[in-house]
């Protein structure tokens, strides 16, 4: 088998007596969209944060393209090509939609070390940061302050400032958190389109959404992964229903 | 668009009449107003210098009057040691200046909010107590400067209109500077960190390596304002260093406009007029000075510049 893109293995986080994660392992591989769900609690956070980098496992493995990359903090791994949206909306929020994309590809275009010339005119950083805009239908909001783009805006601006990094692999987490019903469509529409250029990992509670778009799924319990495999296989899970139990119809029901 | 004028027409008011200065007094035969804007113009150039980590980084350093005296000493003490030469006094100034902010900024990017405010106000107050100690340059009595630096015929400093054009370069030069980095690559980093540190790391720009050059320009420039200051007074003395001088500073930018490219000098220049005639009225000027700032601050958000881009939109 081909070496996935993002392999952990055995990662355990505790907090004081809880722990957050035990012994978690699972692979993404190479193209794949893999959703990560699991109810309040679960340990989802937790185990986005340690492979970002906000925060490091007391032991196991993280390896991205079979590089260990552990304890690598977040702006070596955003070099490797692993790029995040938050869940609650980080953006810098005095700049305008276009600044936060093009700052996201300055980061991957060369030195940063440069004191003279204006970055702003830019034309490479300013096709890029236009491109990842266009790409996430925000294109013309570009020259708006994100202080004045509505929330729903603002997480397509996250994915735009995710891409114009040119990941690898992308970490999402909760993109639909907060949407209305129709931009949750458009943002899964959009991921349906993004997932045919990037490897996905997605932590998401809107359960619809993640049987739609994932080819795989894995349940994490109490910080466990209590089951992995194609929706399909997840939905029919006795260990996913009976964790479930209150949402099971969530399950069940769609697609 | 009018908003833009408004503002703009005083930056250019402000700043010619900063180069037309010396011809007034020339005319009027004022001498005492020469002196008084050489010397504001030096603040303003230490201003400038703070707003970068101020305004633009987001790094509230309160002891910035350090480099004032550590410029300020290292012309004082070469010139003490028997090197007059500004050729070597102001590289020395700058370079110490430079290594100070170095250190101190490796030391105080660790912690934020009001811990950085408090370790770099230590660390201000440690230079004071150093040059107080200081026996053979003066102590707490401070450090009379005999000779001022001298650049071998290329400029007078005992001149008072060369040393006032000097001065007003240097001050020209730095917020050139200035407007060149915050507009640069490096410039919209250091602000996007100022903004959201945590994205930024998430897109991949290390915060400290950034936040650490820019207070080492920062300080540099300051260096040069206390080598401009100690040849402006003919003296240098710990009190320059004293964490109420930082806090003018703080005042000066945060009255003109913090972040704002002319605010730090708008600011120097109304805080130190003000600070000038008000204690020609009363012994008691600081009493008057004080309520004064707090409704600037209060009313005027944004500063001067804020307001006068508030009056231009009416």
């Amino acid at each position: 088998m081909a070496e996935p893109l993002l392999r952990v293995e055995k990662l355990v986080r505790r907090f004081g007596g809880i722990i957050a994660t035990d012994n978690v392992s699972l692979d993404v591989a190479a193209g794949e969209l893999h959703a990560i769900i699991g109810p309040n609690g679960a340990g989802k956070t937790t185990l986005i944060s340690q492979l970002t980098g906000h925060l490091s496992p007391h032991s196991g493995s993280v390896l991205l393209g079979g590089r260990d990359i552990t304890y690598l903090p977040a702006y070596r791994r955003c070099a490797l090509g692993l790029a995040r949206s938050f869940q609650i909306t980080s953006l810098l929020l005095d700049f305008t939609a276009a600044d936060n994309v093009a700052l996201a590809a300055q980061a991957h275009a060369g030195t940063s070390f440069r004191f003279f010339a204006n970055a702003r005119k830019e034309r490479g950083l300013r096709d890029a940061a236009h491109a990842a805009l266009d790409r996430v239908g925000l294109g013309h909001r570009a020259d708006v302050v994100v202080n004045r783009l509505s929330h729903g805006e603002r997480r397509e601006l996250e994915l735009a400032v995710a891409l114009a990094s040119r990941p690898k692999l992308l970490l999402l987490d909760e993109p639909m958190a907060g949407l209305g019903v129709t931009e949750s469509q458009r943002m899964v529409k959009l991921l349906q389109e993004l997932r045919k250029e990037v490897s996905i990992v997605l932590v998401e509670h809107d359960m619809p959404a993640v049987f739609a778009l994932a080819d795989r799924i894995s349940v994490l319990v109490y910080g466990r992964v209590i089951a992995s495999g194609d929706p399909a296989a997840i939905r029919q899970n006795e260990d996913v229903k009976r964790a479930y139990l209150g949402d099971q119809h969530v399950v069940t029901h769609h697609g | 668009m009018k908003a833009f004028t408004v503002s703009k027409a005083v930056t250019v008011l402000l700043l010619a009449g900063l180069v037309l200065l010396p011809l007034y007094s020339q005319l009027s035969g004022d001498i005492f107003i020469l002196t008084l804007f050489t010397r504001i113009i030096i603040l303003a150039l230490a201003a400038a210098s703070l707003n970068l980590i101020m305004g633009f980084g987001g790094m509230m350093s309160f002891g910035h009057a350090a480099y004032l005296g550590i410029g300020g000493y290292a012309v004082g003490m070469l010139a003490q040691e028997g090197v007059g030469s500004g050729f070597i006094q102001f590289p020395v100034a700058l370079a110490a200046s430079a290594i100070f902010a170095l250190v101190i900024g490796a030391l105080s990017l660790r912690t934020r909010g009001v811990y950085f405010i408090m370790i770099t106000l230590a660390f201000a107050q440690m230079a004071y107590y150093v040059a107080s100690g200081l026996a053979r340059y003066g102590g707490d009595d401070g450090l009379t400067i005999y000779k001022r630096s001298d650049f071998s015929g290329l400029i007078d400093l005992g001149n008072r209109v060369e040393f006032f054009y000097l001065c007003l370069a240097c001050l020209f030069g730095g917020i050139f500077l200035i407007w060149r980095i915050v507009n640069s690559r490096f410039g919209l980093v250091v602000q996007g960190l100022r903004s959201n540190e945590q994205r930024m790391q998430a897109i991949g720009f290390p915060a400290k390596r950034y936040q650490l050059v820019c207070f080492v320009i920062s300080g540099t420039m300051c260096g040069l304002a206390g080598a401009l200051l100690a040849n402006n007074t003919d003296f240098v003395s710990p009190a320059v260093m004293y964490w109420t001088r930082s806090g003018d500073l703080m005042v000066m930018v945060i009255l003109g406009g913090m972040g704002t490219l002319i605010g730090p000098v708008m600011g120097a220049v109304v805080f130190l007029l003000l600070e000038e005639f008000l204690s020609q009225i009363t012994e008691y000027w600081a009493l008057i000075m004080g309520p004064l700032l707090l409704l600037i601050v209060l009313f005027g958000r944004g500063g001067i510049m804020g307001m006068l881009g508030r009056a231009g939109r009416g």
